[in-house]
């Protein structure tokens, strides 16, 4: 009985809403390539993210005070005064956090496996505006808390508009609202962040999802699973989005929650880097900070910026490091998707991009000396380089034939080819046969017998 | 205009920085549940700081709760003047006063262990020196042309500071005592000890909620990880 009136409830809203057919091609009969490994969590682990800014934004949102005079004081009372205050300050500023170092693997995956090529264009245009509006809304939301970096991080990004020719000063002073960070800063920096950014976020997210459901989801074989179909016109490398990766999906959020969580709960400061340590001191428009450093997430495009001697010069770089990467899909002339195809010199350039990106962050969150600006400018011009010269090098790389159909998620070690991979399988052996790893072994199946003895279960 | 002004307080500033300090910070340990340590900095803070330093974020029943500091004790030890339990734990002195006294107010304190490291704090607590040519008598090592007296001088007594020369230029090494106070330096030590316990407290009241709650939500995050990981597999044991 109860059966057939849901399926009455759901007949009657489905002549008016197509829900059950929205469900039916979105869900349990879009099909995912069967091949997806570990890079393919963050997508819906950013998302993950999303709900929990919102929410917890919600929350803060009721007890933050978004006046100069106010702003400080509000935070440390839903530290201290709002019953798990602390927990959803925590849960947000860690969250931020996690936002960047989640988008950053994400875009990463796209690099590793090209889905950003031909028919996924739009998609990664897409996911690159969500990522401009993700940094605009972090910039914003650090003016909050109205701490001394806060204050100076602020008033040294926005001047950086002051280095545009001719109307540079006047829009620095329209961004502001004054003719230094104030109040009028503050108040709209909170409008933007709480409503006009987050809405914005939303409307793309849903244009990437619909992108890619359009396009159908890459995979790290980088072929087209939709090329291979039987006679009901299903993939064969298909299986539905659910129930497959649902489950496997929240498998991957209960392992990032618990990553989370030991942070919020153990470390929510991240040594200074997620919570600095002089934005524990309330902004002072009259006191300079010795070292003014963004939040680590920006520090890679900061050290582009300080690379170029002259401010506008800097600008501008630091501009095209970000620019540069909507260009990606067109940059890239080679005709295999996967890295697992593309021949030694795409693996190269890559390696070198990603040490290249990682030492500019590490760069950004130090003084400036003679040493690190000549460390930045090698890095900033490896950043560059990677895509420059795109598209010489991806056409004259040597590729592999791709497979007809899809091979494993993740190519085993025994399989793997290449210099590298053969000095890793010797490591390994060697190791091995080592006496401490022996040694380290006996200690562990010790330890389990143990283990088991206490919890009373037989071998 | 501001340039110029700039300039001239770095000389000035430069001028009477004659000697830098090159001692390198003491470590001291914290431990945030020992409420008896946390006491004994609660009541030196009441005794010796808060004359000049609020704690504008901390209320006197906040921290009875949390130190498990008694309605009778509180009352004693800690409630002075007009000041209820439900009040911030404010100094009597203004601003005002502070500035025109010491040439700055004395800054509150409610965050200080998070803006600085508590081996700083301990560091700098105990890192007082006699120096005629400053107006209270005192500088510090490790924070150069203070404007906070030490008023912690009668418990530690004074100190000198040990000058070396090398390459030309001249460092202070280390302090070495000249006066005895009421206390000896271990018992100093340990008095200070407690005080950074206290603020460290105070610069975060909820740790003590953060850190006792966070490993059960780990254990359970654990257990959530386990049976979603089994779901999958069950799921996708089909899946060749």
């Amino acid at each position: 009985m109860p059966n057939d009136r849901l399926k009455a409830v759901m007949d009657w809203v489905d002549q008016r809403l197509p829900v059950s057919a929205f469900m039916r091609d979105q869900l349990t009969h879009y099909f995912a390539p069967k091949n997806l490994n570990f890079l393919y969590f963050f997508g819906s682990l950013a998302l993950f993210v999303l709900v929990n800014q919102i929410v917890t934004g919600i929350f803060l949102a009721m007890h933050y005070k978004p006046d100069a005079g106010l702003a400080f004081d509000s935070i440390e009372y839903i530290m201290r005064d709002v019953k798990w205050g602390w927990l959803l300050r925590y849960m947000h500023s860690t969250g931020a956090s996690a936002f960047f170092i989640v988008i950053y693997l994400h875009m990463f995956r796209a690099l590793f496996y090209g889905s950003f090529k031909k028919p996924r264009e739009l998609l990664w245009l897409f996911g690159m505006v969500i990522f401009l509006l993700l940094m605009a809304e972090a910039f914003m939301g650090y003016l909050l808390p109205w701490g001394q970096m806060s204050y100076w991080g602020a008033q040294v990004i926005i001047s950086l508009f002051g280095a545009i020719p001719v109307v540079g000063e006047d829009l620095a002073t329209w961004v502001r609202g004054d003719y230094v960070v104030a109040d009028a800063t503050l108040t709209r920096f909170f409008a933007l962040h709480v409503v006009a950014i987050p809405l914005a976020i939303v409307m793309l997210v849903v244009l990437h999802l619909a992108a890619l459901h359009t396009s159908g989801s890459g995979n790290p074989d980088g072929i087209e699973i939709k090329d291979k179909k039987d006679a009901e016109g299903i993939p064969l490398d298909g299986i539905p989005l659910h129930p497959y990766y649902t489950v496997k999906d929240l498998y991957a959020m209960a392992i990032f929650v618990l990553l989370f969580a030991t942070v919020v709960f153990y470390a929510p400061e991240m040594g200074g880097y997620f919570l600095e340590h002089p934005n524990f001191e309330p902004a002072d428009p009259m006191k300079t900070p010795e070292h003014i450093a963004p939040v680590w997430y920006f520090t890679p495009f900061y050290s582009v910026l300080r690379s170029v001697p002259d401010k506008l010069g800097g600008v501008i770089a630091m501009g095209g490091s970000i620019v540069v990467l909507f260009c990606l899909p067109w940059l890239d002339r080679c005709s295999v998707r996967s890295i697992r195809y593309r021949g030694a010199y795409y693996k190269i350039a890559l390696t070198l991009f990603v040490l290249s990106f990682i030492g500019l962050g590490i760069l950004g969150t130090k003084p400036v000396t003679p040493a690190t600006t000549f460390l930045a400018r090698f890095f900033s011009f490896n950043y560059f380089a990677f895509f420059l010269l795109m598209p010489w090098y991806s056409r004259k790389d040597a590729t592999k034939p791709l497979p007809e159909r899809l091979t494993e998620a993740v190519i085993p070690l025994e399989k793997r080819e290449g210099i590298v991979w053969d000095g890793v399988r010797w490591g390994i052996s060697a190791a091995e046969n080592s006496e401490w790893y022996g040694r380290a072994c006996a200690q562990l199946t010790a330890w389990a017998d143990k283990a088991r003895e206490l919890c009373g279960i037989k071998k | 205009m501001r340039r110029i002004a700039g300039f001239f307080l770095t000389w000035v500033a430069g001028g009477a920085l004659a000697v830098e300090s090159v001692i390198p910070l003491d470590d001291v340990d914290i431990d945030v549940f020992d409420k008896q340590s946390l006491r004994r900095g609660a009541e030196t803070y009441a005794n010796y700081c808060q004359g000049c330093h609020s704690l504008k974020h901390l209320r006197y029943s906040r921290m009875a709760h949390d130190l498990k500091v008694d309605e009778a004790t509180l009352e004693r030890e800690f409630l002075k003047g007009q000041a209820k339990p439900q009040d911030s734990m404010l100094s009597a002195m203004h601003a005002a006063d502070g500035e025109a006294w010491f040439g700055v107010a004395p800054p509150d304190l409610s965050l200080i262990a998070r803006s600085r490291p508590p081996d700083w704090l301990y560091s700098y607590l105990r890192g007082f020196y006699l120096d005629a040519s400053r107006p209270t008598g005192v500088d510090n090592a490790f924070y150069r042309q203070v404007a906070m007296p030490n008023v912690l001088a009668g418990l530690q007594g004074t100190q000198r500071p040990v000058v070396k020369k090398g390459g030309g230029v001249e460092a202070i090494v280390d302090l070495k005592q000249m006066t005895p106070g009421s206390l000896s330096p271990e018992e100093f030590d340990a008095v200070v000890a407690d005080l950074v316990n206290f603020l460290v407290y105070a610069s975060e009241p909820a740790q003590l909620d953060r850190l006792r709650i966070g490993k059960y939500v780990i254990v359970l995050l654990i257990a959530l990880a386990v049976a979603l990981y089994r779901l999958k597999k069950e799921y996708w044991k089909d899946i060749a």
